[in-house]
């Protein structure tokens, strides 16, 4: 843990987006973490950090993982949590998220944490709300959190990011995961490599200071990480790629291909998998997979994000017993 | 008794003839006139135009007037008035009405609003297709007898190239041009910017370039093969434009024309996913704007229009994807294009104010956009070096949805003249 990181204050009402983020205040969010991280090994693993706060998980699309993520982070920092999900929101009635989001800010929430098909969502929201606004993930823009988690999952794994080789392999072109690790990955150093076939990976992504690569073999080899991509159906019009069949002869992870990264490397993946598509389900189960240690990572992030944006003090969570939280 | 009126002292622009020079300018009874005699002179209405510009009331032939149907958007009525605001003195209007302009009954409806309350020339244009919906005729020349001067899907693109074939000869047969919202729909589902770098990194979906120069590349070669011609609406493509230079060398009977916000801005301004800078065809990339600017520079681009589409804030005060396309432009046109054009493009007041003048009139053969004698006595009045800020409370829009807005500008129109009377006068509408 960095003291630099932890002695700054955290001064973002929201967390939006990597984009904006700064090395020193992704930092801090991995110090907090950490401390978070401990108090999820405790017996008791509740802490009073929010207590008395009510926190609405506006979920406008899809998810499991990472609404259960939210809420069970809020809950163990003692928030309130109110969820909500398509079928339980006026906007099927046609209300706009405006009024949605407005009304629930005056029914006296403290925080939002919002997951949306519309890229910008939760940056809108930012600018009319009073309240903190956490991006749950926003179409094909960021998925701030999830960067978070992997990135801390790196770390735990691999030390400083710095110089290492990380590849990216998939459907980036519609990956709010791949931007937001982009982002994070890059600002802490790590050389990141984007593969996939070029419908899904336009070459143009190297304007961001990535490299990008149609050879699956060179863009794994030696990496240090590869991280999958779910294979998107849903945001993809027919013409991408021929078929799921000829995506995974070309692009999915196996046994053989696997063997072309670094000897250490790790896998990773956001989730939900496409078993058998993205990647073999063995190699999803074996031991190089960090699949299942992202998913619990990613509930001390979640505490960390929501506890620095309710206003907590990166120093109060400073110290390994973490006694004020 | 004769309504006369003198305009002294002004710099007046005519770029119809290449006049720019201090001086006078006449009408008597609605028309130019070369001089008025002594007792003319003693009972004109005078302006002193005196550090003024005087020029051609200002001709736009792409607005979208929302009436019948959105009248809570904008009305032939407000538009107008924003059209008088920003020195224009005739508008074409476009068909995309609720319903769609597609017969004369429609346009009947439309003609009879204008008569009622337009403060400028208005001219409405017809469906090319039954409904907009690209897969039957309109009935052309029904629309042509009811007063339309050009047929357009606009907001839309005719799909289907065989139906656009059909729909270029038969509107040759009534000389009525057909003007083309250049879209490929197939490449633009669910796009909502430009295909670039900005979009990657909003995670928005993108409009290639693509979609608009495979639809010009089509239209010129269906003009080159019916003879008819066929006018393509809001450039935004660099390559499209050079498509478009190619075929003009050849003399194919295409004309073009580019928005303001096109030559002003670029997909970078959507950054921040203001739904003020969604519009289609989206704002594109700093190449593609240069070459728009060029175009408009060598002549390959006729004119300037404006492209006016009137939203509710409600209805842009929304998610960037869910946000409808389009801006409102009449009201700052002409300072916007003084802006890039003059001021940072160096070109003469004169060439800027001929794409917004006979240049635009000479495409659909409007009988507007000169000072000459005997032309209709419409003119614009504007200070070309004054600033002020576009704002909600100024702004005679029905809708403010303008990336222009609290933004300082340069140049304002102090009075618009329609048939030798004056109908907007230093930010007020004239009913007298």
């Amino acid at each position: 843990m960095s003291a630099n990181a932890t002695h700054a204050s955290w001064t973002r009402k929201d967390f939006i987006s990597i984009e904006e983020l700064s090395v020193a205040e992704i930092e801090q969010v991995f110090a907090v973490t950490a401390a978070f991280k401990r108090t999820l090994v405790r017996t008791h693993k509740k802490v009073p950090a929010l207590r008395g706060k009510t926190i609405v998980n506006l979920f406008l699309e899809p998810s499991t993982r990472t609404r259960v993520a939210f809420e069970m982070a809020a809950k163990l920092l003692s928030a309130d949590v109110i969820s909500l999900d398509m079928a339980a929101s006026s906007t099927t009635k046609g209300e706009t998220l405006r009024d949605t989001a407005q009304n629930i800010q005056a029914l006296n929430a403290d925080m939002i944490v919002i997951r949306h098909a519309a890229a910008g969502s939760p940056g809108y929201l930012s600018r009319l709300l009073r309240v903190p606004v956490i991006n749950a993930g926003d179409g094909a823009h960021e998925h701030p959190t999830q960067a978070m988690l992997d990135c801390f999952t790196l770390r735990e794994r691999l030390g400083d990011l710095s110089g290492r080789k990380i590849t990216i392999l998939g459907d980036i072109l519609f990956s709010r995961v791949a931007r937001s690790n982009i982002w994070a990955l890059t600002k802490l150093g790590a050389e990141v490599t984007l593969v996939g076939p070029s419908t899904l990976v336009p070459h143009w992504f190297t304007e961001f200071g990535v490299k990008v690569s149609h050879d699956l073999r060179s863009a794994l080899a030696d990496a240090q990480a590869v991280m999958l991509l779910r294979i998107q159906h849903e945001r993809q019009t027919s013409s991408h790629f021929p078929s799921l069949g000829e995506y995974t002869s070309m692009f999915g992870l196996n046994k053989t291909r696997a063997a072309w990264l670094h000897p250490d490397a790790i896998i990773m993946h956001p989730g939900p998998i496409n078993r058998g598509v993205e990647i073999d389900s063995q190699l999803a189960d074996s031991d190089r997979s960090v699949i299942l240690e992202q998913v619990t990572n990613g509930i001390a992030v979640r505490m960390a994000v929501l506890y620095l944006c309710a206003g907590g003090s990166p120093e109060a969570v400073a110290t390994p017993d973490a006694p004020s939280i | 008794m004769s309504h006369i009126l003198w305009i002294k002292n002004g710099r007046v622009i005519d770029p119809a003839s290449g006049r720019d020079a201090v001086g006078d300018v006449f009408a008597v009874d609605g028309r130019f006139t070369a001089t008025l005699d002594t007792p003319q002179r003693d009972s004109a209405r005078i302006i002193d135009a005196a550090g003024l510009v005087v020029c051609p009331g200002l001709v736009d032939i792409h607005v979208h007037l929302r009436e019948p149907g959105q009248t809570h958007k904008e009305t032939i009525q407000t538009g107008s008035w924003a059209a008088a605001a920003g020195g224009f003195t005739t508008i074409v209007c476009m068909p995309n009405t609720s319903p769609p302009a597609d017969n004369p009954g429609t346009i009947q409806l439309i003609q009879d609003a204008i008569k009622r309350e337009a403060v400028v020339r208005v001219y409405p244009t017809g469906c090319i297709t039954v409904g907009q919906k690209g897969q039957a005729l309109a009935g052309i020349g029904s629309l042509k007898r009811a007063g339309c001067v050009a047929i357009t899907d606009d907001g839309l693109c005719v799909q289907d190239n065989e139906l656009m074939r059909r729909a270029l000869e038969y509107a040759g047969m009534f000389g009525l041009p057909v003007m083309d919202h250049c879209q490929d729909e197939s490449l633009t589902r669910g796009s909502v910017m430009h295909e670039g770098i900005v979009s990657t990194r909003l995670g928005l979906r993108g409009w290639p370039a693509a979609a608009e120069d495979i639809i010009v590349s089509r239209d010129v070669v269906l003009s080159t093969h019916t003879g008819a011609h066929v006018h393509l609406q809001h450039m935004s493509s660099g390559t499209a434009v050079e498509i478009v230079r190619r075929a003009k060398l050849r003399n194919v009977r295409v004309t073009c024309e580019a928005t303001p916000h096109h030559i002003a801005l670029t997909d970078d301004a959507a950054g921040t996913y203001d739904t003020n800078f969604k519009m289609n065809p989206p704002l594109r990339t700093e190449a593609d704007r240069r070459a728009i600017i060029d175009g408009l520079k060598d002549g390959t681009i006729d004119c300037l229009a404006t492209d006016h589409a009137p939203h509710t804030d409600y209805e842009k005060d929304k998610e960037f994807d869910y946000a409808p396309f389009g801006i409102v432009g009449l009201e700052t046109a002409l300072p916007v294009s003084l802006d890039v054009l003059h001021r940072q493009e160096g070109m003469s007041l004169l060439d800027v104010l001929a794409l917004f003048t006979c240049k635009a009139a000479r495409i659909l053969n409007l009988d507007a956009g000169t000072l000459a004698v005997g032309a209709p006595a419409d003119v614009a009045i504007f200070d070309p070096e004054e600033k002020w800020t576009m704002s909600a409370t100024t702004s005679l829009s029905k809708s403010l949805n303008s990336p222009w807005i609290g933004r300082e500008l340069v140049g304002r129109v102090r009075h618009t003249i329609v048939g030798g009377r004056i109908v907007y006068d230093q930010g007020r509408i004239r009913a007298d």
